[in-house]
């Protein structure tokens, strides 16, 4: 699957698009891939504060539990509830799937994360070690 | 080791034995109190360590008092520290217990041989990082070959080494950690000492440490009283308090021992390097029709990934459910982490020459079918009673409760 270039992706996985100073976030097709049948989302709650780098939810396969990792620092104003019902979505369609929407705190940030080509560049790196 | 010997059952129902109380006096409790300490002393010479507590019910319990006590120690010390670091080979139970313990946990990244890269380590210990939890062998069956070299870089700023014993099995009678700069580990009697494991065990993870960390042991402790008797201590000021009731799962220590002492020294080594040489065979055996990602020695276990059969669409679960149309018991699949894909076997001391030719024999033959009709494969298991389960069903739309048909 080609990785859409409106957006920037995580070593972590994660994509982020933003668009002025809010940002959409979810998990690349290769996360999907090598986790498996995605059984479980959880986000975090609307208004959660977040940094760079760390935790924000996890998503549970059949084979494991993984953490996800915010691709930049911002406040939570929308997750998408429909995740908790329908947890296949992301396995179906992981660059449409959004998983939540966050205000930015630092739109810099992004700059130093990967682009379209460079996250593939790195998927393919990882998988030939 | 999955092996369960009757001498273990035999000795378990030796009438003192099997009735004994852990309320009686402790006058007339000294066989098991002499069993207690026996098999203390073969475990503190098997690790090459200083003292030990049988308490803990399990390995991920020994994990925690391992921690619990590691901590007592920084504190002891004036210097309370905020991380554990943690290799990305590690058990699940390593960042949990190391979470659950209060402390940070810090991912450390294997290098192309599967062992904790030095660079790394280097790198991120300072003098905020509690201890470094190992496992060695790892979960690749790979032997940390510059184990002095992380202790040292661990004690130069203050850190401690925590070994998982998970793997002992692969050192008994061959590598002491104590003499490899291990300060605390645990070890599973029901995976290297030959107690049950399944249906419920009951478990059993002692606590082996340095001199350094012996205030801090679980109260109470096992000593020998001035008129030679055995008895327990309870004034410990430092200790870390009790972490089971009683002394620990004594019905285990009854079959760890009779274990040890039904093989001795030199039958516990045969066993460590009979573990080792069925392992490789495995794994000559069906190198080259599996990929084996890290080509590093291989100790007690052999992990092969499912990159060539990936191709066809069939992955490590699919070649599982196919093996027990042959008549397995499936390897562990998805595990570790680091290589995707994994089919870790481990084909223990235990298994004949004859049966691991027939294992071998049946993954080629399964390697063969995912070339020439990938569905059988998929669609296995064929032969049992009922079909492949849906797990991901399971996990999405579980059924919790059970209604009766009206």
């Amino acid at each position: 699957m080609a990785y859409p270039t409106d957006r920037k992706y995580t070593k972590e996985h994660e994509w982020i698009q933003a668009s002025g100073a809010t940002a959409t976030v979810g998990i690349t097709d290769h996360a999907q891939e090598s986790l498996g049948d995605i059984v479980f989302v959880e986000l975090p709650k609307v208004g959660a504060e977040l940094a760079a780098g760390k935790t924000f939810g996890t998503v549970e396969s059949v084979k494991a539990v993984s953490d996800l990792y915010a691709p930049a620092s911002g406040t939570v104003t929308e997750i998408n509830a429909d995740l908790a019902t329908s947890p296949e979505k992301v396995n179906k369609d992981p660059h449409g799937s959004w998983m939540m929407k966050i205000t930015l705190k630092n739109a810099g940030e992004l700059d130093a994360l990967l682009s379209a080509a460079d996250y593939e560049k790195f998927v393919a790196e990882e998988a030939g070690h | 080791m999955k092996y369960n010997p009757r001498v273990n059952e035999a000795v378990a129902r030796v009438e003192g034995i099997a009735n004994g109380h852990p309320y009686q006096p402790e006058k007339i409790s000294q066989g098991a109190l002499q069993i207690l300490k026996t098999l203390s002393e073969c475990l503190i010479e098997i690790t090459g360590m200083d003292a030990i507590t049988l308490q803990p019910a399990a390995g991920a319990h020994g994990e925690m008092t391992g921690l619990l006590i590691v901590r007592a120690y920084h504190h002891s010390q004036g210097r309370p520290r905020k991380k554990v670091l943690i290799p990305d080979s590690a058990h699940g139970t390593n960042p949990a217990t190391a979470a659950m313990v209060d402390y940070a946990v810090e991912n450390l990244k294997s290098d192309s041989r599967g062992m904790v890269d030095i660079t790394a380590l280097e790198a991120q210990m300072s003098e905020d990082v509690a201890a470094l939890m190992l496992t060695n062998p790892n979960t690749l069956g790979v032997f940390e070959q510059e184990i002095h070299k992380i202790a040292d870089i661990l004690h130069a700023k203050g850190g401690l080494l925590y070994m998982d014993g998970a793997n002992m099995n692969a050192l008994v009678g061959k590598v002491r950690p104590g003499d490899f700069g291990v300060d605390v580990m645990h070890l599973n009697l029901h995976k290297t000492f030959s107690t049950p494991h399944g249906g419920g065990g009951p478990g059993s993870g002692p606590v082996a440490i340095k001199k350094k960390l012996e205030p801090f042991l679980p109260a109470p402790v096992l000593m020998t009283k001035s008129d030679g008797t055995l008895g327990f201590e309870y004034n410990r000021p430092q200790s870390v308090g009790r972490v089971r009731a009683f002394y620990g799962n004594f019905g285990m220590f009854v079959r760890a021992l009779a274990y040890i002492q039904a093989n001795g020294p030199d039958g516990l080594r045969q066993t460590t390097e009979d573990a080792v040489l069925n392992a490789n065979y495995i794994r000559k055996g069906l190198e080259g029709t599996y990929d084996l990602p890290y080509s590093t020695p291989t100790m007690h276990e052999v992990v092969f990934s499912d990159k060539v059969q990936a191709k066809k669409g069939v992955r490590t679960m699919d070649i599982a459910k196919r093996l027990i149309d042959y008549g397995f018991h499936p390897y562990t699949t998805a595990f570790p982490l680091i290589v995707p894909g994994a089919l870790m076997i481990e084909p223990t001391e235990s298994e004949s020459k004859e049966e691991m030719d027939l294992f071998i024999e049946a993954m080629k033959s399964i390697a063969e079918e995912v070339q020439e009709d990938p569905q059988t494969v998929l669609d296995a298991p064929h032969s049992t009673r009922v079909s492949r389960l849906d797990e991901t069903a399971a996990a999405r739309k579980p059924v919790l409760r059970w209604k009766p048909a009206v």
